[in-house]
């Protein structure tokens, strides 16, 4: 099958910060030098902003370098910060960390509360009207490669194909977006981005990446209760403090909250439902104080890179580069990444811009790698190394040290702590208790299917399922028998279900693949990493709206 | 044979909508906005027909904020030849529209007007009807099969009992159902390709059509919760039930 082939100076696969925040800088920098660069970004979901989710509260940093105007360009940055709080949570009670004792990672003043979906939207129009093309409702399904190897491009994918793998009477071939160089920006856990550290070996001698799951929900609370500009952050409960974790609650705009948790995927017992903790997490006292009258109206959830630092791959291959949480450039201590790739993306498009002035192609953007050793983002992610390591041990002797590394050491302490992998962690079901979780109540918590329906996510049915299983036996021969399928509790959309006969024998495991909210848990958790996401055919998937 | 397609823009219909706290409508701010299903219906069967070299130009045609502009680009990547827009930021209603679909009608003269049976936002179900009535056309509503005959066309209308066919004199109205096809997919080289088809646009004033709304939305609510069902131990029970809580009896 021959697809059609279309080429261009530059093609960005994902339409997050970091790819329209490089397609951004690309065509300001060509304007500058009066010359053209025609860049292609695609992106999978159905528009821009629909697959992205975030908490979150945003430093501008960034974006002012990247469009000093953006204020009076009318930039969904509405809702300053007013106040900070910070707590541990136990089961009933807290305590509220006094805020001249936070560490300046904590300390949000100057920043904003934002939907990063919004966002997204917004720089998706800016790019748009600098002439950069951008197609929504297309996913990279292939990387290309030229003859000596480099990146050549992408391939989107093939639309119409049926569950059974044959072109249906919809079929239409997916194209080829040829590139001097092409940026990858599919943010956390990318599965192109996946393939290009295995075969250019972009990991070695880093440390391996470790990652959160952030579940998010957006309620509309009572006037009353609305504080604009409100963040608040906690820890401890539910999470055992042996899990990495915590939850967010910031007020936007028009009444609407955001509430989310993340749950560290190192966690250990495979009976862990983080969807479940998130639901229980909302009946504490301080947090349903701001529910109660209020009215759930969103949910979504996502992976997030945690790794910081010394989880950074190589950013760069003969051909093109990885930008955004595809790298991993998210500040776990701070909790922000937004700033992070839309620097990276600039310093990126930087370095494309140059080897492209330069008559260069698919070769290795050296620059970008420079550039961001001697930027303010890699100070900043210094500063903050030590920090997913430290949390991820204890959580009262964590913060303590990490209190120490940021107080006292000022983030320069004389040591880089280490990371294991989070598929690595999780012990055998006979080794831990089940828990048990509460019933929803339908009021305050919730059910997974009534959630994910809030997602508005939907994937044609007559597709190839896009969670793979490297071994279709490993489902029941590992996972179910011994650690009792976790998949069927960490996804936040009930894909995964294990279904038995009428009598109750013969386990299999059912992918409800409709259900994906792509937030790519699945992928990183699974013990033996036997399933591997792969996008869908384009235009599908989540559609989140001010998230 | 020219075929004149209408297209409206509307909220995907995967996306959940709210009612406004004031109860004044629905919430539509940053929501994603589509075509409505039923009118990819509609242009897919215009592009059927141009394929088999029966029809020679597809136009479509939409009302509405400039935004509806990504719409007719839809359209066009889809395989419409060229579109109009006509542009307002007056809400507008069935009547409306089909008076400027007629006033459209009367100057590119299609053989046929293919529509959506309805919006889903709205769900009328009236504006090619009102048009057949305007423009003085022959209708076949709910299509769910179209073949062209002779000077006429042939269509087969899903209606309560089941099927029933009409002949129509061309030129004709033609609504569609769910049934008549399944629209193609866009391909990015389309996409590409429609952005340098032609896009007019002009405005309710220019086609001499008044366009100001005739209903007026009081309210706008959610459906009541629906209340638990409840077990009941016998038939006496059941009847006092249905006369004294559900007073149907």
């Amino acid at each position: 099958m021959t697809r059609e082939a279309m080429e261009f100076d530059v093609v960005i696969v994902g339409g997050g910060p970091a790819g329209l925040s490089a397609a951004i800088r690309l065509k300001q920098i060509a304007s500058e030098a009066e010359r053209d660069i025609s860049v292609c970004l695609i992106e999978k979901g159905s528009e821009i902003g629909a697959h992205i989710i975030s908490g979150a509260v945003m430093d501008p940093r960034a974006l002012t370098e990247l469009l000093p105007s953006w204020k009076e360009d009318g930039a969904p940055l509405k809702i300053p910060v007013t106040e900070d709080r910070f707590l541990f949570l136990s089961e009933k009670g807290s305590f509220r960390v006094p805020n001249f004792l936070l560490p300046p990672v904590f300390q949000n003043h100057g920043n904003y509360v934002v939907s990063l979906s919004n966002v997204c939207r917004w720089l998706g129009q800016q790019a748009e009207a600098l002439g950069v093309e951008v197609y929504a409702g297309f996913a990279g399904q292939e990387v290309l490669y030229d003859e000596n190897g480099a990146v050549k491009g992408v391939a989107t994918s093939d639309m119409g194909v049926g569950k059974d793998g044959k072109p249906t009477e919809a079929y239409q071939p997916g194209v080829e977006l040829l590139a001097k160089y092409t940026l990858f920006a599919e943010g956390c856990r990318g599965h192109l981005g996946r393939q290009l550290e295995t075969r250019f070996k972009l990991h070695d001698g880093t440390e391996p990446q470790v990652y959160g799951i952030g579940i998010k929900e957006l309620w509309e609370i009572a006037p009353e209760k609305h504080r604009p500009g409100l963040v608040m952050h906690t820890a401890g409960w539910p999470l055992p403090s042996d899990t990495y974790g915590g939850s967010f609650l910031y007020h936007f705009e028009n009444n609407l909250v955001a509430i989310g948790l993340v749950v560290g995927l190192g966690y250990s017992n495979p009976y862990l439902s983080p969807f479940e903790e998130f639901q229980r997490y909302k009946k504490h006292p301080e947090i349903r104080q701001f529910l109660e009258g209020g009215r759930r109206v969103g949910y979504g959830a996502r992976a997030i890179t945690a790794g910081g630092l010394q989880a950074l791959p190589k950013l760069v291959f003969p051909g093109g580069g990885l930008v955004g949480d595809d790298a991993g450039f998210l500040n776990a201590a701070r909790i922000k990444g937004s700033h992070a790739a839309i620097k990276s993306g600039m310093l990126a498009a930087e370095a494309v811009a140059q080897a492209l002035a330069q008559g260069r192609r698919r070769d290795q953007l050296e620059a970008y790698p420079k550039g961001f050793q001697t930027s303010w983002l890699r100070e900043e992610l210094y500063r903050a190394r030590n920090f997913k390591p430290w949390m991820s041990g204890n959580l009262w002797f964590g913060s303590f040290m990490f209190g120490i590394d940021q107080m006292l050491l000022r983030g320069k302490a004389p040591w880089t702590l280490h990371l294991k992998p989070d598929h690595t962690k999780l012990k055998k079901a006979s080794e831990c208790e089940p828990i048990s979780y509460p019933k929803p109540d339908g009021v305050l918590t919730f059910d997974r299917l009534s959630s994910v329906f809030l997602s508005n996510t939907n994937h044609e049915e007559n597709q190839p399922s896009h969670l793979t299983l490297k071994d279709p036996t490993v489902p029941i021969r590992v996972n179910l028998d011994l650690y009792a399928a976790p998949e069927t509790r960490y996804c936040p959309a009930a894909v995964y279900e294990i279904v038995r006969d009428a009598a109750g024998k013969n386990p299999r495991l059912q992918i409800n693949a409709q259900n994906c909210v792509h937030c790519k848990t699945c992928d990183i958790k699974d013990p033996t990493q036997n399933i591997v996401w792969v996008a869908p055919q384009g235009g599908e998937g989540p559609v989140y709206v001010n998230m | 044979m020219k075929i004149l397609v209408a297209v409206k823009r509307v909220v995907d219909f995967n996306v959940k909508v709210r009612v406004k706290s004031d109860n004044s409508g629905v919430e539509t701010a940053n929501l994603k906005m589509s075509m409505n299903p039923f009118d990819e219906i509609a242009v897919e069967e215009a592009i059927k027909l141009k394929e088999a070299g029966s029809a020679t130009e597809i136009v479509a045609v939409s009302m509405g904020p400039a935004a509806c502009q990504e719409t007719l680009r839809s359209a066009m990547a889809m395989g419409a030849d060229r579109a109009i827009l006509v542009q307002t930021d007056v809400e507008l209603q069935p009547l409306a529209v089909a008076k400027l679909l007629h006033a459209i009608l009367k100057k590119e003269n299609p053989q046929l007007v293919i529509l959506g049976k309805q919006a889903i936002d709205d769900d009328s179900n009236q504006t090619g009807q009102m048009l057949a009535a305007l423009a003085n056309l022959p209708q076949g509503t709910f299509a769910s099969k179209v073949k062209l005959s002779g000077d006429g066309v042939e269509v087969t209308r899903e209606i309560d009992g089941g099927l029933e066919t009409v002949a129509l004199k061309l030129p004709a109205i033609i609504t569609t159902d769910l049934r008549l096809n399944t629209p193609r997919y866009v391909t990015l080289p389309n996409i590409m390709k429609a952005k340098k088809k032609p896009l007019e646009t002009m405005t309710p004033e220019s086609l001499g059509v008044d366009v100001k709304p005739r209903l007026k939305t009081l309210k706008v609510q959610e459906p009541p919760k629906r209340k638990p069902g409840a077990k009941v131990a016998d038939v006496k029970e059941l009847v006092a039930k249905l006369r004294s809580e559900a007073k149907v009896i």
